[in-house]
């Protein structure tokens, strides 16, 4: 029974020292964005390897959302004689929730876990210790670009990922089962209203940014140096990123839609 | 006697519940190679990293040129490791940039030197090691011994005044080895560096430093010039410069009594 309290009692500490490591951490690299942003040949070149390889796999995925939804959609939406109304759905669902929550899940299982072996093997190389006796801090030339990069790219990715599954949708609804092309495109103008459902499925996908590449370089840098550490960080960054997206979805779209 | 570089004063040091150093005292003279040996785990890096301040100490003091390293703010401490260039056992060469790349790159985070300048520094550095032909390779295509050496002309690419090798003879075959021997010595008088070697390997670290330490179980246990090491009447001296299996430092880790143990009644 004491064994049982002293353990609960350990994992209760060492969560909130983690968290509060993981806060720091935090503090550290914003406090490290603003000399990153003099010198954005970091930033491009962490974009291109965070941003633009996750690409193919966000439009591949998008393109074959909006193709399911599509059929999906139309399913349903013929028993009321409603299939006019495809455009709206698709668009709604990619526009308010699925762009921005499926495009930070595979964001997180494509970049977000790279990130974390990238540092974590960095750190068990002596990578990033070779550069603070350098007298370069690792936060402002390592960390930084990448968390800018993850936190530009994100948007950007959802926004293409929204923009092909509505693409996918047409193809579908359209091409192979019928709906009137000019009814598809104007009920999606008429319906999908810019602030409340496009710029608030942006603004999830920029709070997702800053969380998948906040977890993906702190479960790096903190990572136990070795195979085993490095290995753990990267199955956690996709893990609790999976769990903090879902989570803060939730929390966010009671927020925007809940009244 | 000249001032020393680095001056450690009742050092005291822990990992967890373990003790890595208990009242450490150390003087490094300037323009000498200072080796500091010891057994595997005795802390011989960690105290290579309590000098360049990655580490904080529990108590005690360590002054390079002058200045209290565990009491230095940031900018203060990166300004201090600008004069220090450090060799770790790994090499810690940046991976995903090549070899000319590796040593340029404190040249161009530090200095606004133009490019062509930077080129000819980086030759410089690398000729000096031996390995000018190698700049266009990637670390991943290096042998151990040549990271070690690449590793070298990036810790002496802005001329610091203290280098401090972690191992640097560890792993090595016979010919990289003494390369190494002789690239640390010449460099140290070329250069007019001071040099701290922390090594375990006793013939090579003997043959290059002016003076040792020798560490073990928290605190220096011998130190003097190599002649005199070798001509200490310490046991543990003794023991450890000649490889000797058994004597102070004993063979057996630390256990319960051995028929207690096999009879199942011991701890474990």
């Amino acid at each position: 029974m004491l064994d049982a309290l002293q353990r609960l009692g350990q994992i209760t500490l060492q969560f909130f020292q983690r968290l509060g490591r993981g806060n720091l951490f935090l503090l550290q690299t914003l406090a490290s964005l603003p000399g990153t942003i003099l010198r954005p040949g970091l930033v491009v070149k962490q974009m291109y390897s965070v941003g633009v390889l996750t690409l193919v796999i966000i439009v591949v995925s998008g393109l074959f959302v909006g193709m399911v939804m599509g059929l999906q959609g139309y399913n349903t939406l013929v028993d009321f004689g409603a299939e006019e109304s495809l455009g709206v759905l698709v668009a709604l669902s990619l526009v308010r929730e699925l762009g921005p929550v499926v495009a930070a899940l595979l964001f997180a299982g494509r970049a977000g876990s790279a990130l974390s072996a990238e540092i974590g093997l960095m750190k068990a190389t002596e990578q990033l210790s070779g550069m603070e006796m350098m007298a370069v801090d690792p936060v402002q030339r390592v960390i930084a670009p990448r968390f800018l990069a993850a936190f530009l790219s994100m948007p950007l990715l959802a926004a293409i990922f929204s923009a092909v599954g509505v693409y996918g949708g047409h193809l579908v609804g359209v091409g192979l089962l019928g709906v009137d092309d000019g009814a598809f495109w104007a009920q999606m103008q008429d319906k999908v209203d810019f602030h409340e459902d496009i710029l608030n499925g942006v603004i999830k996908s920029i709070v997702f940014g800053f969380i998948a590449g906040w977890i993906a370089l702190f479960e790096g840098y903190d990572a136990v140096p070795t195979a085993e550490g490095v290995s753990r960080a990267t199955t956690q960054t996709v893990v609790h990123t999976a769990l903090a997206v879902l989570g803060l979805d939730f929390v966010l779209t009671a927020l925007m839609f809940g009244d | 006697m000249a001032e020393p570089v680095v001056q450690i004063r009742d050092l005291r040091f822990a990992r967890g519940e373990r003790m890595i150093f208990d009242g450490v005292d150390l003087d490094i003279r300037p323009g000498g190679v200072t080796a500091i040996m010891g057994p595997s785990g005795t802390g011989k890096t960690t105290l290579l990293k309590l000098i360049g301040g990655q580490l904080q100490p529990l108590s005690g003091s360590i002054r390079v040129h002058g200045e209290e390293v565990p009491g230095l703010a940031r900018a203060a401490l990166y300004r201090l490791r600008r004069r220090i260039g450090m060799l770790f056992q790994s090499g810690a060469l940046l991976t995903d940039i090549n070899v000319f790349d590796n040593v340029a790159y404190p040249i161009r985070e530090h200095t606004g030197l133009p490019e062509t300048l930077v080129r000819d520094l980086v030759l410089m550095k690398l000729e000096a090691v031996g390995l000018r032909g190698a700049a266009q390779l990637m670390p991943s295509e290096l042998s151990g011994g040549m990271s070690r050496r690449v590793a070298l002309a990036r810790a002496i690419a802005l001329d610091p005044d203290i280098v401090m090798y972690d191992e640097p003879f560890t792993g090595q075959d016979p010919i990289s080895m003494g390369v190494l021997v002789k690239l640390i010595r010449e460099l140290n008088n070329a250069l007019g560096m001071t040099s701290v070697v922390v090594s375990h390997d006793v013939r090579e670290a003997t043959a290059i430093a002016d003076y040792a330490y020798l560490l073990s179980d928290g605190k220096v246990v011998d130190h003097g010039t190599p002649d005199e090491l070798w001509g200490s009447r310490s046991d543990w001296s003794q023991q450890f410069l000649n490889g000797q299996p058994d004597g102070p430092v004993a063979f057996h880790y630390p256990a319960p009594d051995f028929r207690d143990d096999l009879l199942g009644s011991g701890r474990c």
